[in-house]
């Protein structure tokens, strides 16, 4: 069986849940390879993660010369891995640095790209979700290494033993490559909330807060969600961008999508529309963002949703 | 020095984005326009000709695209852009990500040899692929270094230092010009064209080229050699309306709950 290249989504070794969802799809296709760029003390560790759900190797790229600089080494180092294995196809988690990845790779290879599927069957047929989710597309690479970056949230993860053997793999990096530096790294405080875009569940807020997120954080709170944010509460301050949903945004396809004094623009329903349940709470019965819910209150969410919050931590007791 | 701003003609997001027979994006029976987070590059040309006052910098907007795909470039024109190239040719309706970022590529070649291109500015994404992977694969293949989802741009001389949003942390990036560029929406409000900025533009050069004018062949791009393929589009089926109620004395709150548990949230 071809191996399938899968690179490993991960924050400083910490394996995230995408990468598990990606092993699980490479299945259908061949033998799942996973590809880790970071430290080699990490790669064992990683490897026995991975392993879990199916990787029958692991390719470990010491990435101690190319972390300073901006995608184009790792897409030289996965053009070599792919001369050197063949794989039936490389999957990456769509995060914008890997679809920038992806795109350079697929010069590099001569290989069709797919951005952003949300599922990939075992012909290699993928879906997209596009024109905010108004259209599903079904498409294929026709030549070449087929390149697809897949959404989270796009399989449940499947245990599945693999051998997890641990490869070192020394990529030759040109000079050329390491030309756009990374100056400086800050890391986002964590908010001890999910993760955005893995979470089951996201509670957000719009302009209609007026700038007051305690009533949908704490509802968040109340169900172990995650909090998101519309632009226009973003581009008030009132909340990071890291947080935004929308087309500028995260998408998040959860379980559960809750907006709170939001109206519901296009660019705002590109980011969350393939939600699986959609609730909102909005004082404008005409809001558009009616048109999408599976469930709505008409009403103002600084009285409702702290009375929701109660009322679910009672529930839960 | 020469600015190369990339902009794409795309449908208009608010109007009903649909599909031709063959599954190409439908480009001419739905009203399109500037796309709107390339006006945030148009934006960033301007304020790096503005911010250096004194050096002589033109500012060239770059569209690939069918007939109409010029009022893209019209626009820019029109807020401030010194001249326009329009790339128009029917061998390369339905190119995928590498079909146009070839013809982009050779186009940004052509001004190059021209009138030089320091810096190659881009959007975030286009607001129909919204792939965020045209600006990577320029730089792939202009072999120039590549800075992208900007938020904040600064320059001297012929270094730029930018910051971004990354997933889990903000990252300043610096490179040597010449380098392509692209600025997220978080860049800064795009200006309107003034009145006099429409008069302007009018007698702006705006040239349009062909595949020809690139040494590019028709056996090259376009939807008969795309890399990928689409098999099917599918229209969303619109949601089953859902059970909306209104807050009366708190029962709202009540109602929401139980919603949540019947669905087995809580
Ligand atoms: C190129 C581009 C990209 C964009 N990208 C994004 C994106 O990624 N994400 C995004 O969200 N937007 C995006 N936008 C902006 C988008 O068009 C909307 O402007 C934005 O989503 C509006 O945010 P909002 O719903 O919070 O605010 P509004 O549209 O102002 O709606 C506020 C809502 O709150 C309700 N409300 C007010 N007070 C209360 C109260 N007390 N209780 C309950 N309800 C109340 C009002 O009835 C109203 O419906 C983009 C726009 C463009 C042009
Ligand atoms: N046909 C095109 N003509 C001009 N610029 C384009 C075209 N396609 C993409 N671009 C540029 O590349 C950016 C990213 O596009 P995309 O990768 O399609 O999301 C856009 O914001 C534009 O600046």
């Amino acid at each position: 069986m071809s191996e399938v290249l899968v690179v490993i989504d991960h924050a400083d070794g910490e394996v995230k849940k995408p990468t598990f969802e990606l092993l699980t799809i490479a299945r259908r296709l061949g033998e799942p390879s996973a590809v880790f760029f970071g430290s080699p003390e990490q790669g064992d560790a990683v490897a026995e993660k991975v392993k879990k759900y199916g990787a029958a190797k692991v390719y470990v790229v010491d990435d101690a010369q190319i972390k300073g600089y901006l995608v184009a080494p790792k897409a030289e180092a996965l053009q070599q891995l792919a001369e050197k294995t063949s794989p039936a196809a490389i999957l990456l988690p769509s995060t914008f640095e890997n679809k920038e990845v992806a795109g350079r790779l697929a010069i590099k290879l001569g290989s069709g790209l797919i951005t952003d599927a949300v599922d990939v069957a075992d012909d290699g047929t993928t879906t997209q979700s596009v024109f905010a989710g108004n259209y599903t597309v079904q498409a294929k690479v026709t030549h070449g290494t087929p390149i697809i970056t897949v959404k989270p949230n796009s399989a449940a993860p499947e245990e599945a033993e693999g051998a997890g053997t641990v490869e070192a793999f020394a990529a030759t990096v040109s000079d050329a490559a390491k030309t756009a530096q990374i100056v400086a790294t800050q890391p986002r405080q964590s908010t001890g909330r999910p993760e955005l875009t893995e979470a089951a569940i996201v509670v957000s807020g719009g302009r209609g807060t007026g700038g007051n997120f305690e009533p949908v954080e704490g509802f968040a709170d109340s169900l172990g969600a995650a909090v998101g944010a519309s632009r226009a509460a973003v581009d008030s301050g009132w909340m990071p961008h890291a947080f935004q949903v929308g087309q500028t945004g995260k998408t998040v396809s959860p379980q559960l999508y809750v907006a709170n004094g939001i109206s519901g623009a296009i660019q705002h329903r590109a980011g969350m529309q393939t939600s699986k349940t959609i609730i909102a709470v909005n004082k404008d019965p005409e809001a558009p963002i009616f048109e999408l819910v599976d469930f709505g209150v008409v009403g103002d969410l600084h009285t409702v949703l702290p009375a929701a919050t109660e009322k679910v931590k009672e529930r839960k007791g | 020095m020469n600015i190369v701003v990339c902009v794409k003609y795309v449908p208009d997001a608010t109007a009903d984005r649909k599909f031709e027979d063959d599954y190409t994006v439908d480009r001419v029976g739905v009203d399109g326009l500037l796309s709107e987070l390339d006006e945030y590059a148009v934006e960033q040309a301007l304020q790096f000709r503005e911010k250096r006052e004194g050096e002589d910098i033109t500012v060239t907007a770059l569209t690939v695209g069918p007939e109409k795909a010029v009022d893209a470039v019209r626009k820019a024109l029109q807020m401030g852009a010194d001249s326009g190239v329009h790339v128009v040719d029917d061998a390369i309706a339905g190119s995928d990500y590498l079909g146009t970022s070839l013809v982009l590529a050779k186009a940004i070649e052509k001004v190059k040899a021209d009138s030089g291109a320091d810096l190659v500015l881009c959007g975030m994404a286009s607001t129909d692929a919204s792939g965020s992977v045209v600006p990577a694969m320029l730089a792939e293949r202009l072999g120039m270094p590549q800075v992208t989802l900007a938020s904040v741009i600064e320059s001297q001389g012929d270094q730029v230092r930018i910051k971004r949003d990354n997933e889990g942390s903000t990252e300043v990036i610096g490179a040597t010009l010449p380098i392509v560029l692209s600025v997220t929406d978080q860049s800064g409000e795009a200006r309107y064209p003034s009145f006099k900025g429409i008069m302007a533009a009018k007698k702006k050069p705006l040239e349009t080229w062909s595949l020809s004018d690139l040494g590019l062949d028709a056996e090259q791009v376009g939807l008969s050699v795309a890399y990928t393929q689409v098999e099917d589009t599918t229209a969303r089926p619109p949601r089953t309306a859902g059970e909306i109620v209104t807050d009366e004395d708190g029962s709202g709150a009540g109602a929401l709950v139980d919603f949540l548990a019947s669905k087995k949230f809580i």
